[in-house]
């Protein structure tokens, strides 16, 4: 069971969370504005990686905010913890520096 | 009774508080400190099992957690029988009773042992190869005789009636293993101020020291030391010391399972304490201190009962005292068995022979054994074994070959050195590096903030491990931020014994009619393995699964590195190229009992229940669950059964009114200035002009375009809307409506809040609704005028305040009466009360289903099934065409979802109206087409309805609204049922009976 630091209230064990997919996938200001091949890529494309992958959880037994996490998919070393909308952290500022 | 087995003094036991125990029913004695297999040895009893697939006669190998043959079944009473126990690693209690396993009709005469005689025609692989056709006999003939055939123990037949407890903590130092290297660490642990957790199997911490006779420690002898050490700890208020705890699992970021056996040791378990204990430990640092396991040597016979591992030989005669036999020989390829055999001399066993088949032997124990005379042969191995029960003899011979010579003795004791136990650092994904020195997979690179000590990474002489144990707690304590005290070397004084040893098999293992075990669990033999290399196999992931080897309970703790020795050798191929097979947890067996804690029974799932659920049963309501709720599905009146009770319900709806407990619907306040625009964005429907007071049907989807729930939406207020979801959809629903909230609009100024607890919801539907209603509400006019259908309006009914719906799932003019749960019994008593003039029933979920099927309003989840569009579902009507965009909306104008062949939602009548077609049956067109046949659709809803007085069904066809009029057909299993193609609308196609 993973161990995992809510941005807003610290490390705390992975049943208290709901995963939430990849993160950075913003939903489009104007989805009509899409052709059909746009719109399947956004809503079903997903990176599949191996190492560091910016992903979404949620608190959900806690404080129930969403929030971004990046994890090392070989591992599941969690690099890094932070606020949603806020800019996935570069690789130097990840734990261990590493990916 | 004293038996010669047992010695006059030393050992850990107490030889003057005897226990009685039974084995097989035969009446015997132990004393206090013995486990069951010291008690059995003491009784002169090595017989203590059969072999899982040759059921040859198999005696005590080990004296821990590695013992492969020993497997036993304790008794306590009719409820408490534990199989598959290690007799190793029971604790003797007075009154213990034990029975041995897989043997019929007694474990001398065992009928099985006819598999012996046919083992060549039993080789490796033999189900593979012989239980392939013909496919039939698998079911009737191949499957009962093996599972026959193989049973390994028998499971109790009673629940169990013990209690488990599961405990959850936090350290910043975990220490597996209170050897000498785990005291050594957790004393430098302790005295840095860290929390500390130190476990082991066993019942007294000591590890290797629990068996030490002449070793010295700071001066002290060494079990002086480590009652010191013991003490020191124990003292020590940070420090949580949890003996009969076996660290079995090491799980993500230092998440370790313990099993803690509290009442096993027990002769009178006392009813406070619960039988076992899990503890699921966060430990900011581990340190792995397994210590090693000895290996066996294979040479052919060397299963008889009374042959065993030197180490634990010595183990039985120090810790236990008991002899192991009367004249002994001891077979090894490590200067450990020297010690032991020192040991066992100065006990007065007879040392018949000490085979070493290494061509040299110098350290100071085959030097001391020489002094004392023991006769040594180096390049000597044994060919043979003799004995029935029991061994009586061995063949030696040099290892390059010649004759061999015959020794008589009653027990033979072997040493292939000794395997570093990394299964835990192995669980935690670290990885192995391969030691050709000590010819030893050790700990390389972690994964996990741990660190293994002393002989688990392959270090064995005692001052050494005690300075690896207590470098590696500093190391853990400056890890997890605290400063660790000064280094300081604890002098010690221990015999070294090297690190030879030897893998594989010995010579004549593979000579015709020999039977030289690898596996002794699985009964698997350096033949077996040979074979499978032969026949191509030069995986060892597939060596394993194809001979079984290393696969028992087991985890081939004592054979995995010889079977890698075999397969090496035969392939020509490196150990570290051969691989390794991959250690999971369980280290040892953890019981379901432990697993499950207190999750059984009623504690197993939470049970949600409504304020009315009491009256409801009273009332002799049939439940059904729903999610984790306990809905009533009908109310059954003398005697009738649900389809009779379902009749009247429906009946009594359609011509007064009944009474419905909607509680469970999920509920959502959303509200803020912007919660319209958040409605807009969400739902398909349109909620900018829905003027507060009134209500709508929403419809949600998911953003590929399939309908995701459904509900009615009341706006109490400009910025407040009543959301009600679907019974089971509540919590997706407002995951949903959090996830865009929070993550792609956090602009909007919106709350979310559930109040599906917060209201009791009770549905009065019928014709006669208003008229039950009228007497108990306070300023609110139910009229069609002023609460027309899709309103809702606030005020009081019986003195409570209300948000009072006018709604209807039914089709019926009907109210939905949301009260505050806690006024929710009282007030359906009232509605009850005040409905019993107009002949008020109480109707369940099964009516409120057909009810809403003869209107044909769908059930999320039901109609739909993650891949039907609001228009597949006829519910295109719903959506606010205006809208720029919401939820699921691109996804409705990709050309797919509009194709004319889509599944969509349609009536059907069965063309013999009494018959009910089977919920989830296919349609085809033709039924005369061969199978199989080609569906175009299915069918959703089947029931009997009262009201029409014959069958409808709700389907989903491909292009059902083209198709109306036509005739299609349901097959089955008793012929092809034809039906009619109609609207989904069966009843009160005008919607004239809900604006009543």
């Amino acid at each position: 069971m993973l161990l995992i630091t809510c941005p807003y209230c610290g490390p705390r064990p992975e049943l208290e969370f709901a995963y939430g997919g990849q993160a950075h996938i913003a939903r489009p200001q104007q989805p009509a504005d899409l052709n059909d091949d746009a719109w399947a890529e956004h809503l079903y494309m997903r990176d599949n990686a191996k190492g560091a992958h910016a992903e979404r959880w949620r608190h959900t037994h806690g404080c129930a905010r969403f929030f971004n996490a990046v994890r090392d998919t070989g591992s599941d070393r969690i690099l890094a913890t932070y606020e949603t909308g806020t800019p996935r952290p570069a690789a130097g500022d990840l734990v261990g520096g590493a990916a | 009774m004293t038996s010669v087995y047992r010695t006059k003094d030393g050992g850990r036991i107490q030889r003057g508080k005897p226990l009685r125990f039974t084995f097989d029913g035969r009446a015997l004695q132990g004393v206090e400190g013995d486990t069951l297999a010291s008690a059995l040895l003491a009784n002169g009893i090595h017989l203590v099992g059969r072999s899982f697939k040759y059921h040859r006669p198999r005696g005590i190998l080990s004296a821990g957690a590695d013992e492969p043959n020993a497997l036993v079944g304790v008794r306590r009473d009719a409820a408490r029988y534990t199989p598959n126990l290690r007799a190793t690693q029971v604790e003797l209690y007075d009154g213990l009773e034990a029975e041995s396993q897989n043997r019929w009709p007694s474990l001398a005469l065992d009928t099985g042992a006819l598999n012996g005689l046919i083992s060549p025609f039993i080789p490796a692989g033999f189900y593979y190869k012989t239980f392939m056709w013909p496919r039939k006999a698998w079911d009737s003939l191949y499957e009962p005789f093996i599972r026959a055939a193989a049973g390994l123990g028998r499971a109790p037949t009673q629940a169990d009636p013990d209690r488990y407890l599961n405990r959850y903590a936090h350290c910043d130092v975990l220490i597996a293993g209170a050897g000498p290297a785990g005291l050594s660490a957790a004393l430098t642990a302790a005295r840095s101020g860290a929390r500390v957790i130190l476990c082991d199997e066993q019942s007294e911490f000591g590890g290797s020291l629990l068996a030490e006779t002449s070793a010295t420690i700071e001066g002290l002898p060494a079990q002086v030391w480590l009652q010191e050490a013991i003490a020191e700890l124990a003292g020590n208020p940070r420090v949580v010391l949890l003996p009969r705890t076996t660290a079995f699992g090491y799980f993500a970021h230092n998440l370790i399972g313990l099993n803690q056996r509290v009442t096993d040791h027990l002769a009178v378990p006392s009813a406070e304490q619960p039988r076992e204990r899990l503890w699921q430990v966060r430990a900011k640092e581990v340190i792995l201190c397994a210590g090693a396991l000895e290996r066996p040597l294979v040479f052919p016979g060397n299963d008889r009962p009374g042959i065993l591992l030197a180490d634990s030989a010595r183990t039985y005669l120090n810790r236990y005292g008991v002899r192991p036999g009367k004249r002994v020989v001891i077979i090894t390829a490590h200067d450990g068995a020297y010690r032991a055999a020192l040991d066992l001399h100065a006990a007065g066993v007879e040392i018949a022979a000490i085979a070493d088949v290494r061509a040299t032997a110098d350290g100071p124990a085959p030097q001391a054994a020489r002094q004392a005379g023991l006769p040594i042969r180096l390049r000597t191995t044994i060919t043979g074994t003799r004995g029935g029960l029991r061994v009586e003899g061995v063949s030696l011979a040099a290892m390059d070959g010649g004759p061999s010579q015959s020794v008589a003795c009653d027990a033979v004791l072997m040493s292939g050195g000794f395997t570093p136990s990394v299964h835990l650092f192995s669980q935690s994904r670290g990885k192995l590096d391969w030691d050709p020195a000590a010819q030893s997979f050790v700990p390389g690179r972690s994964a996990e903030r741990e660190r293994s000590a002393g002989a688990s990474r392959g270090l064995f002489g005692l001052a050494e491990v005690l300075a690896d144990g207590a470098a590696a707690g500093a190391d853990a304590v400056a890890a997890a931020g605290l400063t660790p005290p000064a280094p300081r070397r604890l002098e010690a004084s221990g015999i070294d014994l090297g690190t030879d040893g030897f893998l594989g098999a010995l010579p004549g293992a593979g000579a015709p009619g020999a039977k030289a075990f690898v596996d002794w669990q699985n009964d698997v033999t350096a033949k077996d393995l040979l074979l499978a290399t032969r026949e191509g196999f030069r995986s060892i992931e597939h060596i394993k699964r194809y001979t079984t080897t290393g696969m028992a309970t087991d985890q081939g703790k004592t054979s995995n590195m010889n079977a890698l020795g075999v397969v090496s050798e035969a392939l020509g191929t490196p150990i570290p190229a051969v691989g390794l097979t991959t250690f999971r947890m369980p280290y040892t067996p953890v019981t379901f009992g432990s697993l499950a804690a207190t999750s059984r029974g009623v504690l197993f799932d939470p049970v949600r229940t409504t304020p009315i659920h009491d009256w409801a049963a009273a009332q002799g309501a049939v439940f059904e669950d729903v999610g984790l709720w306990k809905r009533a599905r009908y109310f059954p009146r003398g005697g009738e059964d649900m389809d009779a009770a379902v009749a009247r319900e429906c009946l009594a709806v359609r011509s007064g009114v009944g009474v419905f407990d909607a509680t469970t619907l999920g509920k959502i306040e959303v509200v803020g200035p912007d919660a319209a625009k958040f409605m807009n964005r969400l739902y398909v429907n349109a909620w900018t002009k829905l003027a507060p007071g009134r209500s709508r049907y929403g419809v949600l989807l998911r953003d590929d375009g399939f309908i995701f729930d459904d509900g009615v939406v009341g706006r109490v207020a400009e910025d407040r809307f009543h959301v009600t979801t679907t019974t089971g959809g509540a919590p997706r629903v407002l995951a949903m409506m959090e996830d865009y909230l929070q993550t792609e609009w956090p602009d909007l100024n919106v709350w979310l809040t559930s109040t599906t607890e917060q209201w009791a919801v009770i549905a009065v539907q019928g014709p006669q609704a208003r008229q039950v209603l009228e007497g108990l509400v306070e300023g609110i006019d139910l009229s069609a005028e002023a609460l027309p259908h899709m309103s809702l309006t606030e005020g009081k009914i019986c003195g409570v305040p209300t948000r009072l719906f006018r709604m209807s799932f039914t089709g019926e003019l009907g109210f939905e009466v949301n009260v505050p749960t806690s006024h929710g019994r009282a007030v359906w008593e009232a509605i009850w009360a005040a409905g019993q003039p107009h002949g008020m029933v109480a109707y369940g979920t099964e009516t409120m289903h057909v009810l809403r099927a003869e209107k044909g309003y769908i059930i999320v989840g039901q109609e739909t099934d993650g891949t039907v569009t609001p228009d597949d579902a006829g519910l295109s009507w719903a959506i606010g065409r205006t809208k720029a965009d919401y939820v699921g909306k691109r996804s409705l104008a990709r050309e797919a979802m509009n194709a004319p062949d889509r599944k969509q939602l349609v009536g059907l009548y069965t063309q013999n109206p009494s018959v009910v077609i089977e919920e989830g049956s296919q349609v085809v067109a033709d039924a005369r087409q061969q199978i199989p046949m080609r569906p175009i659709g299915h069918v959703s809803s089947s029931y009997m309805s009262a009201t029409l007085g014959r069958s409808i069904a709700l389907a989903l066809v491909s292009g059902g609204r083209a198709r109306m009029g036509q005739t299609l057909f349901v097959p089955t299993a008793d012929g092809e049922v034809a039906v009619t193609v109609t609207s989904p609308v069966f009843y009160d196609q005008e919607g004239v009976r809900v604006n009543a």
